[in-house]
């Protein structure tokens, strides 16, 4: 069986992806979350749709180092690891970051700082055994900083910038890097953006976007493909058209 | 804020929609100063799921199973969990709801709040039958574990009692084992009610599962196709031959991937110049397929879910539908009278679905079924025309002793709601003062 640790798997993203997986095959799966209780109840729901899936569920402080470090060393002790999801995220609004620099800290250490600790972590043991993939969800909103959800952004860009260097260093090795970076899905995070009438890409087509970029390990992903599309243009945008722009 | 509408399209009315996602945190999420009402997957048609300018609480964030045992069958999930998600994890396990409406993509929640029925009501009884248990969120912030020993009244109040009595959090419910996903079809053109109901009796004792469809521009030699149906082991489907189909075609069928109704056309699609034609092109089709024959579950109990949308066909301003039930002393006549009714207004029908319901009593205090024929239609919404029909039906139904189907409606009067739900002064003492429907309001005190 295949073992698939996903880091924030309470996360809606996280989730579907975990429900494709054990739809396809029965696979052994670590999920690892923050609250105890809700992190049960997505292992308790996957065991209903997967009873031959083997599933556990470990807990963690996620912007402690020195604990990522040992769950990391927990995990990979007991059986190699074949693909790490690493889907923990938490949307701070931009104008409280703004007005309260412990916020601010908070969701870089959460979305930022985070998530590089668990990839280099695990990354460890898959260099030594020369297999895995480590898939990290980053976003769009990493491509270029915008003023409604910069210190967001800044946090996916280090993402981005860790894990292109990560696939340039395991470039000729076993092991791959999977960036995703998904436009805005439909889940709790954005609920709010949904009030306000933005268009959002359904939970079920992201998470099957992102099982076909990690089975094909490309370095990658946007979902929906679209925002490829979208982002480029963004990104290319002169300066005096882009700072008249209200995004 | 955002714009919703019901199934029916009939309205389009701001709501301010929060999504429950936790179901440790939804008594906190409704404790709130403005009423609110909580919302499946919209598939109810007139106005019982909406709740304009207040909250909605929206429950398919409540997607998680919780429990299954497979040697006895009894599920524990979510309520926002959809019937399809189901079905399509437990019959290839050999489980199966036994009670489902004529869509499978609908809530768990909503399939008990409306206590839905199926094609084979005189052997399940309805959806609310096979709860064995849930959880329901108050907004005084409690969370009751109800069963039917501890709480009958209360559950007797929840199913069916269209979401009033508190937010469904979660539920237990009891499958029914099948053998395959293959069902033996068998399809009957009638003529005239008498063949109809002669058809319905004769079927009762060796088929679950029985429908019918009427073609209501025939006139008065009124014509139909009767379908009855039962569940065959996969070794009944294997050396049975298929009639026109193999299994493997047929499996295709049922995964081909569904189509969409892209836009809303400015007019109906279903109007006076497509009605006829349209009714006798799928009279013959189904006409054609007399006889024996072979299908998957969800060919046979869902057409229209492969058709996403197809509630878009009847244009901007939407439709009703129309289902009623009556008695069956005064059924036929009445059936009858109100099929008069429509083809002497000029109104047509284009899905005019016949039923009995079995002998049974329901266990919702609101439940919609009666021992009785049900017959529900469909017509675009052409304003005072449909009402005025619509006024003509409703005589009919009240003189029969009948009711409505609430999970339909968006217009009964309050005198014909009273008459027709006799349990209704037990009901309103169960209610969450916290919770309130557009319905509710036409209704209902509040």
């Amino acid at each position: 069986m295949q073992h698939i640790v996903i880091v924030g798997a309470t996360s809606t993203i996280a989730e579907h992806c975990a429900r494709l997986w054990v739809q396809a095959a029965p696979v052994r799966l670590t999920l690892v979350g923050r609250d105890a209780v809700r992190t049960q109840r997505v292992a308790d729901d996957l065991r209903v749709r997967s009873p031959r899936s083997d599933v556990k569920v470990m807990t963690t402080d996620f912007v402690d180092a020195a604990d990522i470090a040992q769950l990391v060393s927990a995990i990979v002790s007991q059986s190699s690891v074949d693909v790490v999801l690493i889907a923990h995220g938490l949307l701070a609004d931009q104008v409280t970051c703004q007005d309260d620099v412990l916020v601010c800290d908070a969701a870089l250490q959460v979305n930022g700082v985070s998530p590089v600790l668990f990839a280099e972590a695990f990354a460890k043991s898959m260099v030594t055994a020369n297999h895995g993939t480590i898939a990290i969800i980053g976003s769009v909103a990493g491509d270029r900083g915008r003023k409604t959800n910069y210190v967001y952004g800044a946090a996916k860009g280090l993402v981005s910038r860790y894990a292109q260097g990560m696939q340039h260093r395991l470039a000729h090795t076993g092991v791959k890097v999977v960036l995703v970076k998904p436009g805005p899905t439909d889940t709790p995070m954005t609920s709010d953006l949904k009030a306000k009438g933005q268009k959002m890409a359904p939970v079920e087509q992201v998470a099957q976007d992102i099982l076909k970029g990690i089975a094909a390990g490309r370095p990658v992903v946007y979902t929906p493909g679209i925002w490829q599309a979208i982002m480029l243009v963004i990104m290319h945008l002169p300066r005096f058209i882009f700072n008249k722009l209200n995004i | 804020m955002k714009p919703v509408s019901a199934w029916g399209l009939l309205s389009s009315d701001l709501h301010d929609v929060r999504v429950l996602t936790d179901r440790g945190q939804v008594a906190s999420v409704i404790t709130q100063n403005t009423q609110g009402l909580a919302l499946g997957n919209g598939r109810s048609y007139g106005d019982v799921c909406l709740n304009p300018n207040g909250y909605l609480w929206h429950a398919v964030g409540l997607n998680k199973f919780i429990s299954f045992d497979e040697s006895s069958g009894r599920l524990v999930c979510e309520a926002g969990v959809l019937l399809r998600d189901i079905q399509r994890l437990l019959v290839p396990r050999g489980w199966m709801l036994p009670v489902t409406p004529g869509t499978q993509l609908v809530t768990v929640g909503g399939a008990i709040a409306n206590d839905v029925h199926g094609k084979n009501h005189h052997v399940f009884g309805t959806f609310g039958e096979h709860v064995l248990s849930l959880s329901l969120a108050r907004t005084s912030g409690e969370v009751l574990h109800l069963d039917w020993s501890t709480e009958p009244d209360l559950m007797s109040a929840t199913v069916g009692g269209l979401g009033l009595t508190g937010v469904i959090v979660r539920a237990e419910l009891q499958l029914r084992r099948v053998g395959s996903p293959w069902m033996q079809t068998e399809t009957l053109p009638y003529q005239g009610l008498s063949e109809f109901f002669d058809l319905a009796d004769a079927s009762e004792q060796d088929w679950e599962h029985t429908v019918s469809w009427i073609d209501c521009l025939s006139g008065p030699t009124l014509r139909g196709i009767f379908i009855r149906g039962n569940h065959i082991s996969q070794d009944q489907a294997n050396t049975q031959k298929p009639s026109r189909m193999t299994l493997a075609a047929l499996q295709r069928k049922s995964d081909a991937k569904s189509l969409t109704m892209p836009c809303v056309p400015p007019v109906s699609l279903v109007n006076s110049l497509t009605l006829k034609p349209f009714n006798l092109v799928y009279y013959q089709l189904q006409k054609f397929k007399t006889g024996l024959s072979m299908a998957h579950y969800e060919s046979f109990f869902y057409p229209l879910d492969n058709l996403q949308h197809w509630n878009r066909m009847y244009g901007r301003r939407g439709f009703y539908q129309y289902q009623s039930v009556v008695p069956r002393q005064s059924g036929q006549e009445a059936v009858q009278a109100m099929l008069d009714a429509v083809a002497a207004s000029g109104e047509g029908s284009f899905l005019a679905v016949l039923k009995t319901f079995g002998d049974r009593k329901a266990k919702g205090m609101l439940s919609f079924p009666m021992p009785g024929v049900t017959l529900a239609l469909d017509f675009p919404n052409r304003g005072e025309r449909s009402l005025t029909l619509f006024a003509k039906l409703d005589a009919i139904v009240r003189e029969a002793k009948g009711r409505l189907y609430m999970a339909k409606d968006a217009r009964m009067s309050r005198e014909l709601f009273e008459v027709g739900y006799t349990r209704l002064s037990e009901f309103v003492k169960h209610r969450d003062k916290g919770i309130s429907s557009a319905m509710s309001r036409r209704l209902m005190e509040y």
